[in-house]
């Protein structure tokens, strides 16, 4: 019965099954896409910055409530150095530097910095930039209340202007931090955006 | 089950001759000598491509090649040496030898193995044809990322980088093809009375190797094809500008990337042990043991792959997580060692070539293995991490540990295979220029490493030149070495000494009680097994 080649019969159902397996390999690459987005975003890790957590903490977007705070939020026993750069990725004629260059604070304090923007080119042109915080256990209490990466930047050709960043570091952050550094990656949208960043990839 | 049944004398050997009989055959043996011939021309492919890359680094400065060139020569060397060769000699060996060892007929799925192997031939066109679009002026070369596909690079570079896509792509799918039908040959065609634990140590490496090609090249399938639509349908998986994370591309990559390890090396560890036990006159030491380990390495290979990029900035827990399930590895992995030194432990040890192969492998493998626990270490990687140290560990793993075990099975084999005894005078030349040239390339760069030379750089410190040009010397010693290789195979397919159907005078297993060479159907009749 058993020819050089062998009757196929019995093999399709094992064959079905290693099939199934490829395919729920090649699903779980994708799967891991958003699953990784998540893992991002519950630990800080890889420097994401949380997710809406502002308006759930009962603070009015745009720091517009923070003054209402109670005072003993603010951590006075101890001081934070935050440190801001940022970086233009090829492609996009601008300068673009921080105003302020280093900040002490204590946790809980209600702050705002500028970045000074200017487009060196003859044409308008839109940006957007997007945040990164090292040392990534920072990300999750780094809270932007008011941010210019919230929104595509247009600027007109030769225009120069400051964009401001309002945050606070919240006093939940761990003890042992002591510097944090916020990070911006200028990028070029070149045409008026096909895919519009969402709320949570620009935070 | 059939085994009483016999088949009046029908003689089965009524192929087409010439080209078309390999283009269409599904005769296992055939399939073989295919994937093994296509592997070694395309390991002398991607060794040219490297010796020009040791050539520029035999001096500081720029000699011989433009950085592009070089960046494209170092990525295309790993694609081709991986894909190319390691993994179709691997198969070959699967191809060839499992039916012989389990008393199958053939492979299961005859049709889908000539599928799976012509495949190969235009991925690996796929792959270098950049090279010559790019003297006629198209486009800018091939591949310049390296091995890794690295986002944002990637996503930057070249028509290179499309044609590398679905080169993997297509090599994907061909070893996906193989795996699923060594998995259905071992679980359907062993002989009967072969039960699980019976199968030879070989059938159970290249059994684990097939069920990890199935779970993580889908998976790498999966990242290039998210890499694909970044760079040329909108999407943003790995394009921080749209949202995207350029790391979760080293994490997709790497899901897959470790494991590979393990699947170009199971199958060497498990012809391992049929050589050590037959050149020391012994019965193999610890099969069950070896067996489990086998399984605990093909799991644990799954869950440790972020240990290729600790400096990218990762949370401690993370860190610690990932070290210490890395180092987990080494346990199974002593297992292997013991097991192959108990093996050979006060046997009748005799010291043919594919003895030879297989005690350099032992020795310089297990350098790849404590390297690589140096490199598991979290705080020494910080240091170590995409320098030279990596390279020469590497090497060690895949030359000394995936090469010169495909080479130790080509001199057990190919008696076998072809009838005729290769030569021993050359077959010893041959190891011994090997493993001190390859010593001479790579030990060096051990050095070069902990001084703090970064691989895949075409320039280097003045400080590096001496260790550098030791190591190019090594490396041309190595690469002509082969060419004494492929002389004593073709020698040997050609004629020589007749082979007996032992071969090897204390070789055990079913494939030695059939003639050298083996008939083109063999195991018609399957044998019992008690």
């Amino acid at each position: 019965m058993d020819h050089a080649h062998p009757a196929p019969v019995g093999h399709g159902r094992l064959v079905g099954r290693l099939v199934l397996v490829v395919a729920a390999a090649f699903a779980f690459g994708f799967a891991l896409v958003p699953l990784y987005n998540v893992l991002c975003e519950a630990t800080g890790f890889n420097g994401k910055t949380g997710d809406k957590k502002v308006i759930r903490d009962g603070i009015g977007v745009g720091g517009l409530a923070a003054a209402s705070r109670a005072p003993s939020r603010i951590d006075a026993t101890r001081t934070v150095t935050v440190e801001f750069t940022g970086t233009v990725m090829p492609g996009l004629p601008w300068d673009m530097r921080p105003l302020t260059v280093s900040l002490d604070l204590h946790p809980g304090e209600l702050q705002q910095v500028k970045y000074l923007v200017r487009n060196t080119s003859e044409r308008t042109i839109v940006g957007q930039a997007v945040p990164s915080v090292t040392p990534g256990q920072a990300a999750q209490h780094f809270e932007k209340l008011d941010c210019f990466c919230f929104a595509q930047q247009t600027f007109a050709p030769g225009e120069s202007r400051e964009l401001p960043l309002t945050f606070i570091v919240k006093p939940e952050l761990a003890k042992d931090i002591r510097n944090i550094t916020l990070s911006y990656a200028f990028f070029s949208v070149d045409k008026p955006s096909p895919t519009p960043t969402t709320p949570r990839e620009s935070r | 089950m059939s085994v009483a049944t016999t088949h009046p004398g029908e003689h089965h050997e009524h192929h087409p001759s010439g080209i078309l009989r390999w283009l269409t055959t599904t005769n296992h043996k055939d399939i073989g000598t295919m994937y093994l011939t296509f592997a070694l021309i395309m390991f002398f492919v991607g060794g040219i491509m490297i010796l020009a890359v040791r050539a520029e680094l035999f001096q500081p400065g720029l000699q011989l090649m433009q950085p592009e060139f070089f960046n494209q020569l170092i990525g295309v060397h790993a694609l081709v040496m991986i894909f190319a060769a390691l993994m179709p000699a691997a198969t070959g060996f699967a191809n060839w030898m499992l039916p012989l060892m389990i008393g199958a007929p053939d492979m299961a799925l005859p049709r889908l193995n000539n599928w799976g192997f012509w495949l190969l031939p235009p991925a690996a066109i796929l792959l270098t044809l950049p090279f010559t679009l790019a003297l006629f002026g198209i486009g800018d070369g091939a591949i310049a990322t390296g091995w890794t596909f690295y986002a944002p690079l990637s996503v930057q570079g070249g028509i290179g980088v499309d044609f590398a896509i679905f080169a993997v792509h297509i090599l994907g799918v061909s070893s996906i093809m193989g795996s699923i039908n060594i998995i259905v040959t071992i679980f359907n065609l062993r002989a009967p009375g072969m039960t699980m634990m019976k199968l030879p140590l070989f059938a159970w490496g290249w059994l684990i190797t097939a069920f990890l090609l199935i779970a993580t090249i889908p998976v790498l399938a999966g990242a290039v094809t998210m890499l694909l639509t970044d760079r040329h349908f909108g999407t943003h998986f790995f394009n921080a500008a749209g949202g995207g994370d350029p790391i979760l591309f080293q994490h997709l990559f790497w899901f897959f990337g470790h494991p590979e390890v393990y699947i170009l090396l199971l199958p060497v560890w498990g012809l391992m042990p049929h050589v050590l036990s037959t050149f020391s006159r012994k019965p193999t030491y610890g099969y069950t043991a070896q067996v489990y380990s086998f399984i605990a390495i093909g799991v644990l290979s799954v869950i440790v792959w972020a240990h290729h990029f600790f400096t990218v900035g990762m949370p401690v827990p993370a860190l610690i997580y990932f070290m210490f399930s890395t180092m987990s590895i080494s346990l199974p992995l002593a297992v292997l060692f013991f097991c192959w030194i108990a093996t050979m432990w006060r046997g009748a040890m005799s010291f043919e070539t594919p003895m030879l192969f297989a005690l350099g492998f032992i020795v310089l493998f297990g350098m790849a293995g404590l390297t690589g626990l140096v490199l598991a270490d979290v705080a020494a990687d910080a240091q170590y991490h995409h320098s030279y140290f990596v390279v020469a560990h590497f090497h060690y793993a895949l030359f000394a540990g995936g090469i010169m075990g495909v080479m130790t099975g080509v001199y057990y084999w190919l008696p076998k295979w072809t009838g005729h005894m290769y030569s021993e005078t050359l077959g010893k030349w041959h190891f011994w220029l090997t493993v001190v040239s390859f010593n001479l390339t790579f030990m060096p760069q051990f050095f070069l490493g902990l001084a703090g030379m970064p691989r895949r750089i075409p320039d280097y410190a003045l400080q590096f030149a001496e260790f550098n040009a030791i190591s190019t010397v090594g490396a041309f010693i190595l690469g002509f070495s082969q060419l004494l290789f492929a002389y004593n195979i073709w020698r040997c397919v050609k004629g020589g000494e007749k082979a007996k159907d032992q071969v090897w005078e204390s070789a055990e297993g079913l494939e030695w009680q059939l003639p050298s060479p083996p008939p083109y159907h063999s195991w018609e009749t399957q044998p019992e097994i008690k």
